[in-house]
């Protein structure tokens, strides 16, 4: 915990009210461990209890969505990768639907497919990543994250083959995709989703029924269903309270009518639940990419009427959002005609997902802070933009 | 989905004196969207909530637009008797819209799985009169996006429990994402002089 400001606050607080016995107001951030990037929690303690959490954001804030509003659709792309550095793949797809929803254009098939491949992939080592996250957090340290890390390796070799970039992947483009898979990358694809098993298998085995883990997460932090519903929460988290909807099913997006999969939901709405759904979820994940590497057929990639350099959709607006593997990933368009979008909006799930972190930390100690927060999963370059 | 004549229809028949206007798309996206006047915009909002056949229990997306005060071009076909022939002529008028922000509300129920349905509310200009009815108090998911707008946009939310600004840093003092924002010249303009 960051000491910077520590102090002991006096008997009568600011707005006049009485202060019952010591309180402590703690600035834990921009740069603690657990907060992944840089952002911020002004907390009051009675004791070792939250009393009250402000989230503090904008340390990563660049205004993304000016920046989008003064440069062309297609310059925009490259940098949607950078908002959830995690999934670039996912932030793709995101903006690619919501242009095309705005100038009527429509991925060909096999791009389609691609699309749910690199989706579904991004989903698996996202997941992977989180689970690892969140046990570090807890003090099991380095050992599953740096498995998960193993695992996430392989599939960004995936995305390097074929895009280029392990990270920026800047791959979608309005209409299908930008390059074609290249030779055995389906092969090598389908080696990496029949070894993922394995290591869930020892993941889960080695972390479902640890004590430690159970002791720290059951019972913390429940979220109700109502509530999560109320503040607009989406993904993981939402589903682990109960609420069945999952954009793949609800909108059923892209080709995701064609797979059979299941959505995992959580009974009780805790950071258990939380972790459970998102590593059922890889399971469900790996059925999907399944069907699609057996599926996948030839043909274009790009849809024949997709212009790439002078693009300008006929005025209008549109709202596209996907499942991202943090939640509901939205982007909304405006175009008056010209080469620039007039109003350019990224609906960030893990902003939003952020909007109830201190309603699940009151009563809790600082040390269920550090956990409940890396069961929110949070990016900074998409909270801040 | 119904449509969303039939939606404007139930809403004014339910919220009395409740003015809603539907804003065409002409985008192919075919995404139209209800304009609501602000006196009775929590009434109907809370309906939306509230309504067994709408049950928009979600607010997923909430942003501001800025339309700057701008010079609209219309044509239209007007009949003129010239030197005793009746012709008809394309006459090109031009109409000042004045300046206004808009929030935008993209609404969705997951009780029912449907959606979206989009609520427009427009502020009477872009200055004093730049404040709205918050929604918050109706859809807890606004809470951190209407105070976005408000930090970036510069629009008042009334009623808000908690409106202060969220990116940018306290004591900033203009509205980045206006269209006529002018970024600083020189690193560190825009803040508070040192005290």
């Amino acid at each position: 915990m960051s000491t910077r400001e520590f102090q002991v606050i006096p008997r009568v607080d600011v707005d006049g009210t009485a202060v019952d016995g010591e309180q402590l107001e703690i600035s834990m951030g921009p740069q603690h461990p657990s907060t992944h990037g840089v952002f911020r929690m002004d907390l009051k303690l009675d004791g070792e209890r939250v009393a009250r959490l402000k989230p503090v954001f904008g340390y990563l804030h660049r205004n993304h969505e000016k920046i989008g509003e003064s440069t062309t659709y297609l310059g925009s792309m490259p940098y949607t990768d950078r908002l959830d550095y995690f999934c670039s793949l996912t932030n793709n797809w995101a903006y690619a639907l919501a242009v095309e929803k705005l100038a009527g254009l429509q991925a060909p098939e096999r791009a389609e497919y691609i699309r749910v491949i690199t989706a579904e992939l991004t989903r698996l080592q996202n997941h992977a990543s989180l689970a690892g996250f969140l046990l570090q957090d807890m003090g099991a340290s380095g050992t599953p994250l740096m498995y998960a890390f193993r695992e996430r390796e392989k599939i960004l070799d995936l995305f390097e083959s074929l895009t280029g970039a392990r990270m920026m992947c800047n791959y979608m483009r309005f209409g299908g995709c930008r390059c074609d898979l290249p030779a055995g990358w389906i092969l090598e694809a389908r080696g990496v989703v029949e070894r993922f098993p394995r290591f869930l298998d020892e993941f889960q085995a080695l972390l479902d029924g640890n004590e430690i883990l159970m002791s720290r997460t059951q019972g913390v932090g429940v979220l109700p269903a109502a509530l999560a519903v109320n503040a607009g929460i989406t993904g993981p988290m939402l589903r682990a309270s109960g609420v069945n909807y999952d954009l793949r099913k609800v909108d059923r997006y892209g080709i995701y009518d064609r797979f059979s999969f299941k959505v995992p939901i959580g009974d009780h709405g805790d950071v258990y639940d939380r972790y459970m759904v998102r590593v059922l979820e890889m399971r469900e994940s790996l059925k999907i990419l399944d069907q699609a590497l057996r599926d996948i057929p030839d043909g274009p990639i790009l849809d024949p009427k997709a212009k790439l350099r002078g693009f300008r959709p006929k005025p209008g607006e549109a709202y596209g959002r996907i499942e991202s593997p943090k939640g509901e990933l939205g982007f909304y368009l405006i175009s008056d005609g010209s080469p620039n979008p007039y109003r350019y909006r990224v609906r960030p799930p893990s902003f939003i997902n952020l909007t109830l972190l201190e309603d699940l930390c009151l009563g809790h100690q600082v040390a269920d802070v550090v956990v409940i927060l890396g069961s929110v999963d949070i990016v900074l370059g998409e909270v801040d933009r | 989905m119904e449509s969303l004549e039939q939606i404007k229809i139930w809403t004014e028949t339910a919220v009395a004196g409740a003015r809603l206007q539907l804003v065409t798309n002409p985008g192919p996206s075919g995404q139209h969207s209800l304009l609501v006047d602000n006196d009775h915009a929590a009434a109907v909002a809370r309906f939306f909530l509230e309504d067994a056949r709408l049950r928009l229990d979600y607010a997923s997306n909430v942003t501001g637009i800025d339309w700057p005060e701008a010079v609209l071009q219309e044509k239209r076909k007007v009949k003129q008797t010239i030197e005793g022939v009746e012709r008809e002529i394309e006459e090109t008028i031009e109409r000042r819209r004045p300046g206004f922000l808009e929030v935008v509300y993209h609404l969705y129920s997951m009780a029912l799985k449907q959606g979206p349905v989009i609520l427009r509310l427009r502020t009477g200009d872009r200055g004093a009169q730049a404040r709205l009815p918050s929604l918050t108090p109706i859809w807890r998911g606004a809470e951190f996006q209407e105070r976005e707008v408000f930090d970036l946009f510069g629009v008042v939310f009334e009623g808000h429990p908690d409106l202060r600004r969220i990116l940018m840093w306290d004591g900033f003092k203009d509205f980045p994402m206006r269209k006529d924002y002018a970024p600083p010249q020189e690193s560190g303009a825009g803040r508070e002089p040192a005290q």
